[in-house]
């Protein structure tokens, strides 16, 4: 029996080249291209997505090694009439200019609001043990593996900022 | 990338058997691995996924901490008993590379990095590392990235972690498993090589055998510090970075342990520097004392000249931090 590999929630037989990528395998194989190839050497960030909820480089991953795994794209988290939180805030700050890293930096972020709902620690954190607060330096320190070459970067970190203190808000009054 | 088999390890014996060095390799994370076989850097014939090992535990280890080889960097910069009783671990990881790339590059695979000297990842120019033989381009070319202690004629990389080093200053071990189901362990110390005449060899390793984890030391007393310096505030590997663990009781010094990053084609670590400290009073003239014997045999090669004064002023200003001198 082919391994399985889950995408936004349907399953896909494990390619059978070990050479294919992760990042390969979603946009030649299942035509997911909102999941972009700009350096395919994990420096740039376009290829972000999440496997099992956890932000990782596709293209420094094969497919092969993700059997059981369920990895959420650009194209799992929202649509153009049901948008995510953050697909909503980067259209309302311009938090891009011509979109090509757009789907690495949201997908990125998506993640980095959960890493600061657990307190994980980052470089630019005062105290390794305490709560972290979403100051522009955390977020800035936290998505400095997505690369913007058009330097939106200056909305983008007011649309996730603004979607980090929506959550916040949002898990205060439930 | 050149085609390759893909196999999936069943246990250790088996991981063992099927790993034989340069043409049949184990992969973990493969962030750098995958990298250096797009580039044509690595060029295995097979490849076997060590993931299905587990080997991911974070647990207590007596009264210190053992970390697994296939935990990831993330796991192990976050996980609580990190955070408090190792902090420079923490700190070092959460130096290095992009949150993306700390969640897939494990702590097995991290120790294993290969160096990002230019000439090592472009197959079109000489390099000894990765063509014994062929020359060093590096020695005469661009090196600002390159090693000023512990260089050889073959070859002036450096050993790009900054994880390493922490584990250098905090005196971990290397849990490794050897074919044939023994295993041993090295001082991390120990386990990353000089480049001499062997440039291509990092590390002690040998053939089929495989990390299994890392062990920390009961954690100590005193205060914890990584300081790395670089071209840019994040994402960027070290020109220069130190870990130390310094303690001071009744104004002296009674602990100071410290490695380096960035400098040589290893963590560096000379005992003899933690050893002048130990008993003075910190002060100004101390650290730079420390500084000329840390520096002693530096070497630059024109383009990393500026490493020789940046090591010295960054160990002054860790020196200063950790006892709250005044520079």
């Amino acid at each position: 029996m082919a391994e399985k590999i889950t995408v936004n929630g349907v399953q896909h037989d494990v390619p059978a080249d070990p050479r294919t990528s992760l990042l390969d395998f979603l946009r030649y194989h299942l035509q997911l291209t909102g999941t972009k190839k700009g350096c395919d050497h994990g420096q740039c960030g376009a290829c972000t997505v999440l496997v099992n909820g956890v932000r990782i480089n596709s293209c420094l991953t094969l497919a092969a090694m993700h059997p059981g795994d369920s990895v959420t794209t650009i194209e799992g988290l929202g649509t153009p009439d049901h948008p995510s939180p953050l697909q909503r805030a980067f259209v309302d700050h311009d938090g891009f200019q011509c979109g090509y890293c757009t789907p690495g930096q949201i997908c990125s972020a998506t993640a980095l609001i959960q890493e600061i709902a657990l307190d994980w620690p980052s470089d630019a954190s005062e105290d390794l043990e305490g709560r972290i607060a979403a100051t522009d330096e955390e977020i800035r320190e936290r998505m400095s593996g997505n690369l913007c070459r058009c330097g939106a970067y200056n909305n983008i970190i007011v649309a996730i900022r603004e979607t980090v203190d929506a959550v916040a808000e949002e898990d205060r009054d439930a | 990338m050149k085609s390759f088999d893909f196999q999936r390890a069943e246990g250790l014996d088996h991981a063992a058997r099927l790993t034989v060095p340069d043409t049949a390799m184990p992969i973990a994370g493969g962030t750098n691995l995958l990298d250096l076989m797009k580039l044509q850097v690595e060029t295995p014939e097979t490849l076997v996924d060590i993931n299905p090992l587990g080997m991911a535990a974070i647990e207590d280890h007596g009264t210190g901490l053992r970390l697994g080889a296939l935990a990831t960097n993330t796991a192990t910069a976050v996980h609580p008993r990190v955070r408090s009783d190792y902090p420079v671990l923490s700190r070092a990881i959460l130096a290095g590379a992009s949150q993306q790339l700390r969640n897939k590059a494990t702590n097995g695979g991290n120790l294993c990095q290969r160096t990002r000297c230019y000439y090592f990842t472009n197959i079109d120019q000489p390099c000894n590392k990765r063509e014994p033989g062929s020359g060093c381009g590096a020695r005469q070319g661009i090196a600002h990235l390159h090693a000023i202690l512990g260089t050889s004629d073959q070859c002036i990389a450096t050993y790009p972690g900054d994880m390493a080093v922490a584990l250098s200053a905090l005196d971990a071990c290397v849990e490794i498993a050897s074919p044939g189901g023994n295993g041993r362990n090295v001082p991390i110390r120990d386990f990353h090589c000089l480049a001499g005449d062997t440039p291509w060899r990092d590390n002690v390793l040998e053939e089929g055998e495989i990390i299994t984890a890392i062990t920390l030391p009961a954690p100590v007393r005193g205060r914890q510090i990584y300081r790395k310096v670089r071209e840019r505030s994040s994402y960027a590997f070290a020109l220069v970075s130190v870990a130390a663990i310094v303690d001071i009781d009744e104004g002296i010094i009674t602990r100071a342990d410290l490695a380096f990053g960035g400098l040589a084609h290893k963590p560096w670590h000379d005992p003899a520097i933690g050893d002048m400290l130990l008993g003075q009073a910190p002060n100004y003239a101390l650290f730079d004392r420390a500084a000329d014997a840390l520096l002693a045999g530096a070497r630059g090669y024109g383009e990393n000249d500026f490493k020789i004064p940046l090591a010295r002023r960054t160990l002054a200003a860790v020196l200063a931090q950790a006892t709250g001198v005044e520079l």
